[in-house]
């Protein structure tokens, strides 16, 4: 019978039905981070529970930990006494850790690819929601909660209920100055900031097909702001040259036998789904979030449709009607599992070239990983961005949730390639901030107010 | 501490009404309480940001003190997966949530310390919500298995997801026993995954 990929993946690691009724699914790979986790070995130890599967647990620092002096102990006591817990708690474990003098540390959802951890056809879990990243490799990726970090920690598995699957097909071309941040964006206002619960979204059509991983990842990373706790694209060719050659890919020989199931795992052609949307690829245009959920956004060009709660317009001081264009801003963010890799940051940085960052305008950079910096810097990158006044910090995730001192102040505008605009996020409580592409925010960075990035474009050819 | 199993087949206590769609993690549980590492005192950190822009915020409000049941709207724990939203609540002696949906991560850590996320029409939240703000000192009882919830003479119909109602009935809400009951078969999955098997 044809099958969903989701289907493939979790009858394969089904392990059995639980008395509850849910079942036991078998988790492949789980990662794990300094914010969620310390609770979780508290649990196991109360219970005299092991480790079970240390191999196939993978621990990075990345939600607390300053971007920059970055040497230890941390001037944030907090921040080093998070991390120095995790590192016990993997000492003790026997899990591997990357801390900030590894050359693999970064934002968990941006190494787990990066290294080739992530894989089609696995299971993935760590404790945080944005973990449906690791879905745009077609692995099936779980963000979970501390109680359920410790029962992957106790047992590799996890007590579910399986999802349904809606198919989300973007069909067509992207115009320039479109990117895979406007496609989620879009799809979100139009399905709902809670229309994907219950569901795994499957991304497919001809402009996802046309896009790279990084790309990929932006798209299943937001599905959890669309309501959908499981976002995945069918692995291709793109996702095996993507994996081909990274340090835990599989190897040689073994890579061909891989690929062989991996391709076997995507969703048969005829699979059937619970529901199927269609968008097109071309009409979609620049997109900013104006209110305090990822689907309250709006095309740069268009005025604010006046459906949403007053709420939303007291608190970011907008008005039915008004456009976001012209609004001025404090801060520029770039960074964060959503849009902190190498092609965002050559998207921001083609924007950038040539141009200051305004006067009034505080701007960062926050690579996603020490990898992505790396392959940033050798490329110069880096020297486009501090020429025009930007800051260039160590990775982590910074301030998309202002869990380090990154963060704004009072009533502060951030145009943030981020992936949440709720009240509070960016680590003041009236702060304000509007989600965009890297390419968006860097225009608003030059600008000082939020502008249509295809307007800067024109000057600097791609 | 929550997170004791045992049966649950009721929760009985005064209401707690809390309006509004789609309320997010960072707005339960800002994430600048996330920075310990340990849950103990969340409590004292429930909507913080919320209540200090909102003297008339229900959690500020001292006539729904000691509530057991919140009653919110649509989406209620979007976003963030941070189990310390649902701590905070269970620590302040929040035992059952009833609204109109649920993100799904909020329900399954909800669930995993004992409170079940009933859900139900916007009319039958409406009615819970207004019959509490108009009479705080009313018992509202929740039966687990039925669905049934009753306040006074209002009396609605909510529901919970089946596997999750019969783990709560059976006790069986917290389930690493359960997952480390029979070790043999997760091994024997795991020998059977080709990607931990060198694809052979």
């Amino acid at each position: 019978m044809a099958e969903t990929l989701f289907e493939k993946v979790w009858n394969a690691h089904a392990v059995r039905r639980l008395p509850s009724g849910q079942t036991q699914l078998f988790v492949g790979l789980h990662l794990v981070h300094e914010v969620t986790t310390p609770q979780a070995f508290d649990m196991l130890r109360q219970h005299g529970w092991k480790v079970a599967y240390p191999d196939r647990t993978f621990a990075t620092v990345d939600h607390i930990v300053p971007t920059i002096a970055r040497r230890r102990p941390f001037l944030d006591v907090m921040a080093e006494e998070m991390t120095a817990a995790l590192e016990r708690n993997c000492r003790d474990a026997g899990i591997p850790l990357w801390t900030l003098d590894s050359a693999n540390q970064g934002i968990v959802h941006v190494i787990g690819p990066e290294l080739g951890l992530t894989q089609p056809g696995m299971t993935i879990a760590c404790g945080d929601s944005h973990t449906s990243t690791h879905g745009a490799l077609g692995a099936i990726a779980f963000g979970i909660g501390t109680s359920q970090v410790r029962d992957v920690l106790a047992s590799q598995c996890l007590a579910l209920d399986p999802l349904k699957v809606r198919r989300v097909d973007v069909n067509g071309r992207l115009a320039a100055g479109v990117y895979a941040k406007d496609v989620i964006l879009t799809i979100i206002r139009r399905l709902g900031v809670d229309g994907g619960v219950g569901f795994a979204y499957e991304y497919g059509g001809s402009a996802i097909d046309a896009m790279s991983i990084d790309e990929r990842m932006t798209i299943c990373n937001m599905s959890i702001e669309g309501g959908a706790r499981v976002g995945y694209i069918n692995p291709d060719e793109t996702t095996f040259e993507f994996l081909r050659g990274r340090p835990y890919a599989p190897a040689g020989e073994m890579f061909e036998r891989a690929a062989r199931w991996w391709r076997h795992m995507a969703s048969d052609r005829d699979a059937a789904y619970d529901d199927r949307v269609t968008f097109n690829a071309a009409s979609i245009e620049p997109t900013v979030t104006w209110g305090i959920n990822p689907g309250q956004s709006v095309a740069v060009s268009e005025p604010i449709a006046a459906v949403a709660t007053d709420e939303a317009f007291a608190f970011m001081g907008f008005t039915p009607g008004a456009r976001v264009a012209g609004t001025r801003i404090d801060v520029a963010f770039i960074g964060s599992c959503t849009n902190g890799r190498l092609s965002d940051l050559e998207a921001a940085a083609r924007v950038v070239r040539g141009h200051r960052v305004a006067p009034h305008v505080k701007a960062l950079v926050v690579p996603g990983s020490q990898a992505v910096a790396r392959a940033a810097e050798a490329r110069g990158l880096h020297e486009v961005f501090l020429e025009a006044g930007f800051e260039w910090r160590g990775a982590g995730c910074s301030m998309c949730l202002g869990m380090n001192t990154d963060r704004l102040e009072g009533q502060q505008v951030c145009a943030s390639s981020s992936n949440r605009n709720f009240k509070g996020r960016q680590g003041s409580p009236t702060g304000r901030t509007l989600l965009m592409s890297p390419a968006m925010v860097a225009a608003a960075a030059v600008a000082g107010e939020i502008v249509d990035v295809r307007t800067m474009l024109d000057e600097v050819p791609a | 501490m929550p997170g004791q199993p045992a049966p649950i087949q009721k929760v009985e206590g005064r209401g707690l009404p809390l309006r509004g769609h789609d309320i997010d993690t960072d707005r339960i549980m800002p994430a600048r309480f996330l920075r310990a590492v340990s849950f103990d005192g969340l409590e004292r950190h429930l909507f913080e940001d919320d209540r200090a822009a909102d003297p008339a915020h229900p959690f500020n409000d001292r006539r729904y003190a000691g509530a057991a049941i919140l009653m919110v709207n649509r989406n209620f724990g979007s976003g963030s997966s941070r189990e310390h939203a649902p701590q905070g609540l269970a620590r302040a002696g929040i035992r059952a949530v009833v609204g109109e949906s649920f993100s799904e991560i909020f329900q399954g850590n909800a669930a995993m310390l004992g409170v079940p996320c009933f859900t139900a029409s916007h009319d039958a939240i409406e009615q819970l919500q207004a019959l509490v703000e108009w009479a705080p000192e009313t018992v509202i009882h929740a039966d687990v298995e039925s669905g049934v919830v009753t306040a006074g003479t209002v009396r609605v119909v909510t529901s919970l997801p089946p596997a999750l109602r019969d783990s709560f009935v059976s006790g069986q809400w917290n389930p690493t026993a359960m997952l480390l009951d029979r070790f043999d078969q997760v091994r024997a999955i795991a020998a059977g995954l080709p990607y931990l098997n060198g694809f052979r």
